[in-house]
């Protein structure tokens, strides 16, 4: 099947491009087929984030969000910033001391657009997918785009995988083989380490002269609270204990509307002790009088988790390449410094739409039946002429000030430095984050404590509330380069992490019958989270697309 | 006004599941007095009908003994019933698939809701109900004049049987033939010796991982037959590749809710517990005291099961 | 022939339900929906007699919101022919829904109608039996195999201990057990053609039928956290326990 233009992943990236590509077409008369595919089963059934929104490039794009129902119904109203100092005890921080970006309230944070809300992104891309169907756009969740086909070294779309292959790889009963979606230009907005993003970056060396990427695994849970300790719009941040000096880090906790509570943690994935647990620091977290107080009393209701791309400006890849573009965190766009990535991403989206269409709609393309396959430089310099490149590029040394000097030190850097409009030198941090990671001997194991089932929980039953499930007869999604490797070298030298940096228990070391450590994936558990594609120490694991419509799924995320 | 029960009956025996209606029918004679009734229905019932006599709490059995109720062919019996049923306040049959089939016509015919597979009677017109695969239960009140009702029979203690010959009931003949020009019954083919189904089995004896291998599962075969049951795996067992996956019993593979769940070598994954929890009777035998199955279990065993399984084996001969 | 297939939009059967904090119902707020799996099934068969050139016309009929036109979609993505949305907001029971059922097939007047035997969220297991009471015709329940053969339906239904095979006269009521057949995946190219196909929009009131139900739902409550039992020290005593205690052996 062609299309003028396939998006892949309905994010707030992919959708925002999808909207604003239909009202330019509407407005300009034109015909324009813009094609959506989603690996969820339904729209926001993979998406995940905190969520503090702020609402600027949704205005772009829907002046009148509010008479159409956008689920922004809980402005933020307060914030709050602690300093964990250990398992009891906490400082809670002055606003002065707190890097003005991260501030959600106050000053003229209090009205029209720049208002920020309480949200579920999971809802707001539903919302969104309602505007973008409306406006012509289809929309295909359950179907998973497997590869991009490139002919010539030019991306001419993306091939949908198969349904119903057996995990021997024969086609089972009601077996309907993948196909072609063909498209003039092809927008891959498929989330932080999208699968097909990141062998774009390497085929056309999209991240040359950047400095490595850098990752962070967001654990979120979603609570349901007694009405008398619920006070919406209330916004929370922290960080320090339980994280310890060398790993990076920090936490969440919104009041959000219908009397619940989101708490999550989010984790950079540049650590070093392979020791760590990041579900079992965030279970332990809860435990601490701050965040215990909001949660106790109240029932959990969602788990998940997604890893983050939180490298900002100096980690940003080129966009573009013939016939198409990476956008949102597929290309990182989030700004690490506000803690916020949605509106970021969506003005990417927007700014996509804009080239695209532009590229589509000019009169020599039509008069030559143009067939797209261009490169939009056309789409660098917007991008880099809108406020979503400045926000980044003032923010760019945000993340690796923290990395180089520490949550105290990185921190005053930041504080310091936006104080002076950004004028301190750049900060770079230059090491991959799967490269971070040192032999478990020089650590000693951490015993973590046992879930006490009110606050804290364990892994499996986490992964039952993200309602995860894939067809069990398919082939796994999880592919190893070398299979003997995760007990041949992980095991010995690192105590095969992927044990712990899992936060679904995909991955276990069993005995077999004669007493031999075993690699087990348990792929059914995957919650697309991409944390073993990026953390494995050798690289070894490759996250593949699953059948369509597996994975999990995120109400109210 | 009273109670009437439709009689569960397969090869000439009366279903246990019957017994355990006529307990439900009691608690709700308890407010509403009047009498039980039970209704047999069928071809050659003599001894169905004898059997229902003994239940305690039953006043009378009704008898339909017809060629044209033979195979309980739901036209004809819903079209039985609907005659009776203006005598009576309530009418409950198990929740079997007979009473599955034909009560349902039976309140469509009298322009009535019908109840599923109540699992408790809260008074003459609450009850309470699985909804959403046993995920929640609803407490419903019928608003009709007629409450027609089926019964989870594993929910109730079955009535007790007074002993030969002593059955308090009357017996009485019911002559309403009803006419059927619509179904023919073919044929029937009751399952052989061969294992029950998983999903319907009322024993289920279940490996994990803790088996070691898909042949040690050999281990469970000798206690399946024993028993009777179907013979499941947990989703870990599945994914170790140990047993084909229509074996797994849990969140992706089937929900069960037999009367005696047997969990070997499982540790009790929450995707497991979800697929098991329903069951009446969970008895987990596990090597290792601190698995999450011994939380939910009936009786826990800590035990190798190498040991244990040929024991009980033996001790069940 | 023409088949009428009805399909009802339920919570999708992956999602883990929570019940609603007052004890009221079931909380569905932006939980995904999905088309009933029975009902599924049903679309199955229905395609899959038309395709052996057995039914000429698949209709897929659903009682429900305006949302439901996403699983009449689905039933049209899957090969049915045309569909009807009977549409409510009310609450609709069983005895309700086979009376809207009960109008739409005097209208349509199919050879042959295919249920779900019961959807995943009340599981009532009714409306297939009692549409066949009210509309008079015979029923075969839990179906595992449906055969059309000289004007009649023989059906193999799975009963209790076994298989149990009927011969209906037509026009028949079929409710679908798990193992009737295995249904396909929506091609993306007929999710896409589907939306051209026709639906046509009525509502209860329009069919005569007035909503009202019988049943009054007073709580929903999440069940029993099961509690530990006890440790038994041997093969013996757990033997013993499960005989003497628990009498299940």
């Amino acid at each position: 099947m062609a299309f003028d233009v396939v998006i892949v992943g309905a994010g707030p990236s992919g959708l925002s491009a999808a909207c604003r590509l239909m009202q330019q077409a509407n407005d300009a008369g034109q015909e324009l087929t813009v094609c959506v595919v989603e690996k969820g089963s339904e729209v926001g059934a993979h998406i995940l984030s905190g969520a503090v929104f702020e609402p600027r490039a949704l205005a772009e794009l829907f002046p009148d969000w509010e008479e159409r129902g956008a689920p922004l119904t809980t402005p933020a109203t307060r914030d709050e910033v602690y300093l964990l100092k250990d398992a009891e005890k906490a400082l809670r921080l002055p606003n002065a001391l707190v890097p003005k970006s991260m501030h959600n309230t106050g000053g003229d944070l209090t009205s029209g657009d720049s208002r920020r809300y309480v949200i579920s992104a999971g809802n707001l891309c539903r919302w969104l997918a309602e505007q973008a169907e409306g406006l012509g756009v289809e929309i295909f969740p359950g179907f998973a785009a497997q590869e991009a086909i490139v002919e010539d070294g030019v991306v001419k779309g993306i091939l949908i995988g198969d349904m119903g292959v057996g995990a021997d790889g024969q086609p089972k009963d009601g077996h309907m083989p993948g196909m072609e979606l063909r498209a003039k230009y092809t927008l891959f907005a498929e989330g932080a380490r999208g699968h097909i993003g990141k062998r774009l970056i390497q085929e056309y060396d999209l991240a040359a002269g950047r400095d490595p990427q850098h990752y962070g695994i967001g654990l979120k849970e979603l609570w349901d609270v007694p009405a008398e300790q619920h006070e919406p719009g209330l916004v929370l941040h922290g960080s320090g204990w339980p994280l310890d000096k060398s790993t990076h880090g920090g936490w969440f906790l919104y009041h959000a509307e219908n009397h619940q509570v989101v708490v999550g943690l989010i984790m950079d994935l540049s650590y070093q002790n392979p020791w760590l647990s990041p579900f079992d620091e965030f279970q332990r977290m809860k435990h601490h009088p701050v965040l215990a107080k909001h949660l106790s009393g109240g029932k959990r209701v969602a788990y998940g988790a997604r890893a983050i791309t939180k490298g900002g400006l100096n980690c940003l890849p080129k966009m573009t390449f013939p016939g198409g573009l990476l956008i949102g965190c597929d290309a990182g766009t989030l700004n690490f410094a506000k803690i916020k990535g949605l509106h970021t991403a969506m003005k990417s989206g927007l700014v996509a739409a804009e080239a695209v269409f532009e590229a589509i709609n000019n009169r020599d393309a039509r008069a030559k039946g143009d067939e797209g396959g261009q490169e939009l430089t056309a789409f660098t310099e917007k991008w880099e002429a809108s406020w979503a490149y400045a926000e980044l590029k003032e923010s760019a040394s945000f993340g690796p000030a923290i990395h180089k000097y520490g949550t105290v030190g990185g921190g005053a850097y930041n504080v310091v430095n936006q104080l002076l409009g950004g004028k301190l030198p750049n900060v770079h941090d230059t090491s991959a984050d799967h490269a971070q990671l040192k032999p478990a001997g020089e650590f000693e194991k951490i015993d973590y404590p046992k879930p006490d089932g009110k606050l804290s929980f364990d892994k499996l039953s986490s992964v039952f509330l993200s309602n995860t499930n894939h067809e069990e007869d398919q082939p796994c999604h999880l592919r190893l380069t070398d299979a003997e490797l995760p007990i041949r070298d992980n095991l010995p030298e690192y105590a095969e992490p992927a044990q712990r940096y899992c936060p679904a228990g995909v991955y276990e070391v069993v005995e077999d019958d004669a007493g031999q450590p075993q690699f087990q994936i348990n792929f059914q558990n995957c919650v697309h989270c991409k944390t073993c594609d990026i953390k494995e120490p050798a690289q070894n694991i490759t996250w593949v697309a699953p059948e369509g419509g597996g994975g999990p799924n995120y109400p109210n995320m | 006004m009273s109670i009437l029960i439709l009689a569960d009956h397969q090869d000439g025996q009366l279903s246990s599941a019957t017994a355990q209606v006529v307990a439900a029918a009691q608690q709700v004679q308890a407010s509403t007095g009047g009498e039980i009734h039970v209704l047999v229905a069928g071809e050659g019932v003599a001894a169905v009908a004898e059997a229902a006599a003994r239940l305690d709490g039953v006043a009378k059995v009704r008898v339909a003994d017809h060629a044209v109720y033979a195979h309980q062919l739901a036209e004809p019996l819903g079209a039985l019933i609907h005659k009776l049923a203006s005598d009576y306040t309530h009418v409950l049959a198990a929740a079997s698939t007979t009473g599955k089939n034909v009560l349902p016509r039976v309140a469509a015919l009298k322009d009535v809701s019908q109840l599923s597979e109540i699992i408790s009677v809260e008074s003459a017109d609450t009850f309470k109900r699985p909804i959403y695969a046993g995920n929640a239960i609803a407490t419903v009140k019928s608003d009709d004049a007629l409450k027609v009702i089926t019964v989870r029979g594993t929910a109730f203690d079955a009535a007790a049987v007074s002993s030969q010959g002593q059955g308090s009931a009357s017996i009485e003949a019911v002559d309403f033939v009803a006419d059927n020009a619509q179904s023919i019954f073919i044929k029937e083919e009751l399952a052989q010796s061969d294992r029950p189904e998983l999903g319907a089995a009322k024993v289920v004896v279940s490996g994990g991982r803790g088996m070691g291998n898909g042949e040690n599962f050999r281990l469970l075969d000798g206690i399946a037959d024993k028993l009777g049951a179907a013979i499941g795996a947990s989703r870990a067992a599945v994914d170790a590749g140990f047993v084909p996956n229509d074996m797994q019993v849990g969140q992706t593979g089937k929900i069960v809710a037999p009367d005696l769940y047997i969990a070997v070598g499982i540790s009790g994954a929450i995707q497991h517990l979800a697929g098991m929890k329903d069951s009446k009777v969970i008895v987990a035998i596990n090597k290792d005291e601190e698995a999450p199955i011994f939380q939910i279990a009936d009786y826990g065993l800590v035990a190798d099961l190498f040991q244990a399984l040929p024991e009980l084996e033996q001790r069940l001969g | 022939m023409k088949i009428l297939v009805a399909v009802k939009r339920v919570i999708d059967y992956n999602v883990k339900i929570r019940v609603k904090a007052d004890h009221s119902d079931v909380d569905l707020t932006n939980v995904k929906m999905a088309m009933n799996p029975f009902c599924e099934i049903a679309v199955e068969e229905a395609v899959r007699l038309k395709e052996r050139g057995i039914a000429t016309e698949v209709v897929a009929v659903t009682i429900g919101p305006k949302a439901a036109q996403e699983q009449l979609r689905t039933a049209l993505a899957l090969g049915a022919d045309r569909a009807i949305h009977v549409e409510t907001e009310a609450p609709v029971e069983s005895l309700a829904a086979a009376k809207v059922l009960a109008k739409v097939v005097e209208a349509e007047q199919p050879g042959l109608m295919i249920l779900g035997k019961q959807a995943i969220d009340s599981d009532n297991n009714q409306v297939g039996q009692m549409l066949a009471a009210l509309a008079g015709l015979p029923q075969a329940t839990f179906a595992s195999e449906v055969i059309i053969e000289n004007g009649k339906a023989q059906v193999t239904r799975e009963v209790d201990g076994g298989l149990q095979t009927v011969e209906l006269s037509l026009p028949a009521i079929v409710t679908t057990d798990l193992r009737l057949n295995e249904p396909r995946y929506a091609k993306l190219p007929d999710i896409m053609k589907a939306k051209k196909k026709p639906l046509i929009v009525t509502t209860p009131a329009e069919l005569g039928v007035e909503i009202t139900s019988g049943v009054t739902l007073l709580k929903v409550e999440p069940p029993a956290e099961r509690q530990a039992g006890i440790k038994v020290s041997s093969v013996d005593e757990l033997v013993d326990k499960l005989k003497n205690e628990a009498k299940v052996l």
